[in-house]
């Protein structure tokens, strides 16, 4: 292992780390007048991370060729799934920016910045195969996502939304330090396979409870109950193209990070956490369910749709297969659409001063005024709802089906059982669209960026999506072969 | 046998015509709609014409490995075939029962019904185990929103309530399907008709199957969507409703319940029973209460679905032949019976029985095909509802006498409630003005009660000609059963003619042919 091919292996995040310190300069030198243009060079740097990206992907790498530096970092193609979606989530969420910010004269050329720094990080966590490559990566992605939760800082829910961000995050990240320190202590080693080596066979009292305080701190960052707390007072606090990405990348990124820790890290372990990761997705399920029946906010009602959908994709964890991680990882590409797709309509609802629309009484009768707007919308709501033909479907499937080959039929039934009392709220939100008298609130159109953006994800939630299936499929087992695939 | 896709085509017809009904205005949409359901009814016909009575099993197979997991595998056999027929000739009626009654938002109301069409196109020729749950499912969003937006004063909470009714009833299923999937390694659903689950399985996925086919049934006692959605819906939306919905849940029997798991539809036979048993006496009752000729006609169909499921679960041909018989005909029948409601509603704009009276003064024509309509859901000999419940009883009577009995009380108790409210909207005195105003049936309303009407007596002179296709695939389901055919209570044995008299029956038997 040499020094050039770890650092050839880490590319994407030096691209990350070098274009965010670039513009960061630039910005510094000729202040926010050349906001909109750094906007769009991070979105070019986006796109040439995920063409570095791709190839791992494509030929599915994994093991000790795509480790770099001693077993730290690794640039397999379960890495490289995620960082594909995480870069199409960021680079959505860069996309809407200017209008959103540009309106509250806000538009600041940090923004774009903080959000490459974010990725950078996020990198580095589904990257990480060592305990402290996973906390920097983690924390260098906290630290800029606190900063965005917080960037409308004349706006008190903005400030509100980042400083609760900020202290709930910093004492997860306690939390998940408090439970590697316990980690380290009783297996000797902060990599991934010399934690895996030392936890086969019989396991100490010590261990299971690191291997619990980490999933606490993992659970935080996903937002699963018990941990959720914070989830819809952030969401709806926070710039709604900040919301769009916490709800997508980060998600991604904590997501496949709590797959690699639990399956390589505490691999040999899966009855030691299997029951925990099974008790947080019933309830996440549940809670994300009841709690959005009574939001009156379309962002907080994301918001809980999102802990819902989390506990979905808690089952294909739970199964501890490596189906359930392809299936997880199925899912995760379906559901990052659906909330790209969510908050882009999200973002078109304005009224006729351009003032964004977040009640969903205010939706009343949207049809009948903006007829494509509340079609997508609908759509999504299906979709997230799981309904076929929507392609939301294919993602509860997946994990169902994980869940039945692996035998958990209790819980398959009672995942699915708590499907329908989901199903409710998105259907209010459609009832409101389409069967209410219209309110003539949301009047107001938007660019064709945004409509585009709408197009897109709509296309691919629609039932064309199920043409995608086949090509998903293969690559999330490719991803999740990389996962499983141990010395 | 041929290539050519004509099931997609079926599909796609009304597909292509939806998208173009979203953005037609109301006049361009009705006739998009009307002819591509019209395309449809050819086609339609055409299939039944090129159908081979008696050859293979599975016609115009399609399969085409799309998608990981499952694919797109179409085919019919008689059974579907004549389901599909239903439907097909079912649409344009709706289309027309919705051309001057629906005057808001047009296009989308046809897109959603042409959509319906698709889906229950897919519903009927699936033959993966996974494509058919993804129609199965999708059919309840253009429904909700049918209810929803076009629905009486209550819509909305009974949109809500069809919605979550059935998917709760549904989700169940998609799990059972998938351990199915697991167990057997394959989706077809022909390969899995023959395959032979443990029986210890058999009984929970037999009950996953039944909660999703009994709401759609529906059945006793989770039947109570079905009167609040009927009464709320549009014309169209019943007919809709009544006629080829409720179908689906007695085509999930036939087609999944029965074959693949005849040992536990043996043993949860009585289940099927009893709750047959309540509902044709109880809905019965309940029918005859009613001051909404809707929700009477509603619970009749519930009575009418019970007599579906205990022939199915009669486990012999008679009993088969008998449901399906009878779901054909009161796909028509109670179609027939929501559009006579829809048309006086749209004079009267109430559906209280009590409004009307004496209607057979002023509007002979409409009193003379609501009697026809009354009659064949009641059951009368040379209508299709005598066949179909006909058979159905004599089916039941070899397996049980007392169930028999019971549901036989169902054609008594239909005759009374039906012909109650026949005499209080037909007969008696003219006693509101309005009523006594109302115009008789106009052309477009006398083409489709007359193109209803065919085929219910149709059915009932020559039933031959729509259980030809059918008896083939009834023998083999009944093959199928009989390793399971739990024992009777009639104990039917031949008699032991005298040799001399044996002569005489046979050609008494074929003087009858």
């Amino acid at each position: 292992m040499d020094w050039a091919t770890s650092l050839r292996l880490v590319a994407p995040e030096e691209l990350l780390s070098f274009a965010g310190i670039v513009l960061l300069l630039v910005a510094a030198w000729h202040g926010d007048r050349l906001a909109r243009g750094i906007n769009w060079l991070a979105i070019a740097t986006l796109a040439v991370a995920a063409i570095m990206v791709a190839p791992s992907l494509c030929c599915g790498a994994m093991g000790a060729g795509a480790s770099a530096f001693f077993g730290q970092y690794s640039g397999d193609a379960f890495a490289g799934f995620a960082k594909l979606l995480i870069y199409a989530a960021a680079g959505a969420s860069l996309v809407v920016a200017p209008a959103f910010f540009g309106r509250l004269r806000a538009m600041k050329a940090e923004y774009p910045i903080l959000v490459l720094f974010a990725v950078a990080g996020m990198g580095l966590m589904v990257s990480a195969t060592n305990l402290l490559t996973l906390y920097i990566g983690l924390e260098l992605n906290s630290l800029a996502a606190y900063v965005l939760a917080a960037f409308l800082r004349r706006d008190g829910r903005s400030a509100e939304a980042g400083l609760k961000y900020f202290v709930l995050g910093a004492l997860a990240s306690g939390i998940l330090l408090f439970g590697m320190s316990l980690t380290y202590g009783f297996t000797g080693t902060t990599s991934f396979e010399g934690i895996r080596a030392a936890m086969s066979g019989e396991m100490s009292k010590g261990a299971l409870f690191g291997i619990t305080f980490m999933l606490a701190g993992l659970a935080f960052k996903i937002s699963a109950v018990p941990f959720h707390m914070w989830t819809p007072d952030v969401y709806e606090g926070a710039p709604t193209p900040v919301t769009m990405l916490f709800a997508s990348a980060p998600k991604v990124a904590a997501l496949a990070l709590t797959m690699r820790v639990a399956l390589v890290a505490f691999g040999t372990q899966v009855h030691a956490w299997q029951q925990i990761v099974i008790f947080a997705a019933l309830a996440s399920i549940i809670v994300g369910a009841l709690g959005a029946i009574g939001q009156q906010n379309i962002k907080r009602l994301l918001a809980y749709s999102s802990i819902n959908n989390v506990g979905f994709m808690l089952i294909g964890l739970a199964a501890a297969t490596q189906q359930g991680a392809a299936a997880m990882l199925v899912y995760l590409a379906i559901y990052v659409a659906m909330t790209v797709g969510g908050f882009v309509a999200v973002l078109m609802l304005k009224d006729a001063n351009g003032e964004p629309v977040e009640n969903i009484a205010d939706l009343a009768g949207l049809s009948r005024e903006r007829k494509v707007l509340a079609a997508c919308l609908a759509m999504v709501m299906f979709s997230l709802a799981g309904l076929p033909p929507l392609f939301g479907f294919w993602g509860k499937f997946v994990v169902f089906q994980a869940a039945v080959q692996a035998h958990l039929f209790t819980l398959a039934v009672l995942g699915v059982i708590g499907s329908v009392p989901a199903a409710f709220y998105y259907l209010k939100v459609v009832k409101i669209m389409y069967f209410d008298d219209p309110a003539g609130k949301a009047l107001g159109k938007s660019d064709w960026m945004h409509q585009a953006l709408l197009a897109l994800s709509a296309a691919f939630i629609s039932p064309l999506g199920y043409l995608l299936t086949k090509c998903l499929g293969e690559l999330a087992g490719k991803a999740a072969a990389a996962l499983f695939h141990v010395v | 046998m041929t290539s050519f896709p004509i099931l997609s085509l079926m599909m796609l017809v009304p597909l292509v015509g939806a998208l173009a009904c979203l953005f037609s205005d109301a006049k361009m949409a009705r006739t998009i709609a009307l002819a591509a359901t019209l395309v449809d009814l050819l086609l339609g016909l055409f299939l039944w014409s090129a159908y081979d009575v008696g050859g293979a099993q599975w016609q115009f197979v399609e399969k085409v490995p799309l998608f990981s997991g499952f694919s797109w595998a179409l085919g019919i056999d008689g059974i579907a075939l004549m389901l599909i027929e239903l439907t097909v000739f079912l649409m344009p009626v709706c289309i027309g029962a919705s051309w001057l009654s629906v005057e808001k938002r047009v296009g989308e109301y046809m897109a959603a019904f042409l959509m319906m069409e698709v889906l229950i196109m897919g519903v009927f020729t699936a033959q993966d185990l996974f494509l058919f749950y993804i129609f199965f499912e999708a059919g309840l969003i253009p429904m909700y929103l049918i209810i929803g937006i076009w629905g009486g004063a209550d819509r909305i909470y009974a949109s809500y309530k069809f919605f979550l009714y059935t998917l709760l009833g549904s989700v169940l299923m998609l799990i059972a399907m998938l351990w199915m999937a697991n167990e057997a390694g394959t989706t077809d659903v022909p390969t899995l008709m023959a395959y032979n689950f443990p029986v210890a399985a058999q009984k929970w996925l037999w009950l996953a199957f039944f909660a999703s086919f009994a709401v759609k049934m529906p059945m006793w006692p989770v039947h109570t969507w079905l009167p609040d959605a009927h009464v709320q819906a549009p014309t169209a939306g019943s007919v809709l409703l009544a006629g080829v919905l409720l179908k689906m849940g007695g085509y999930g029997f036939i087609r999944f319940s029965l074959p693949m798991f005849p040992e536990a539809s043996a043993d949860f036979a009585w289940l099927i029973f009893v709750l047959s048993m309540v509902a044709v006496v109880a809905t019965s009752l309940i029918a005859l209460v009613q001051n909404d000729m809707k929700k009477l006609i509603a619970y009749s169909s519930v009575a009418h679905m019970a007599i579906v499921t205990v022939g199915l679960f009669a486990f012999n041909v008679q009993g088969l032949e008998g449901s399906m018989i009878v779901m054909l005909s009161h796909g028509l029948v109670s179609g027939a019976l929501f559009l006579s409601v829809g048309i006086i509603y749209d004079r009267l704009h109430t559906r209280e029985i009590d409004r009307y009276g004496g209607l057979s003064i002023n509007m002979p024509k409409y009193a003379l095909f609501f009697l026809f309509f009354t009659m064949a859901s009641i059951g009368l000999p040379a209508t299709s509802g005598f066949v179909g419940e006909f058979l159905s009883l004599s089916g039941i009577y070899q397996m049980s006498s007392w169930v028999a009995f019971v549901c036989g009380t169902g054609v008594i108790l239909g005759a009374g409630y039906m012909l109650y409210l026949y005499r209080r909207v037909a007969f008696g005195d003219q006693k509101n003005a309005d009523a006594a105003a109302m115009p008789d049936l106009d052309l477009r309303e006398l083409a489709m009660v007359v193109a209803l009407a065919l085929p219910v007596l149709w059915m009932g002179i020559y039933p031959e000609s729509f259980l030809a296709p059918m008896r083939k695939d009834i023998a083999a389901l009944d093959a199928r059963l009989a390793q399971a055919r739990p024992q009777g209570d009639a104990r039917l044995t031949a008699g032991k003619p005298k040799p001399a008299a044996a002569d005489h029956t046979e050609h008494a038997a074929e003087g009858a042919h």
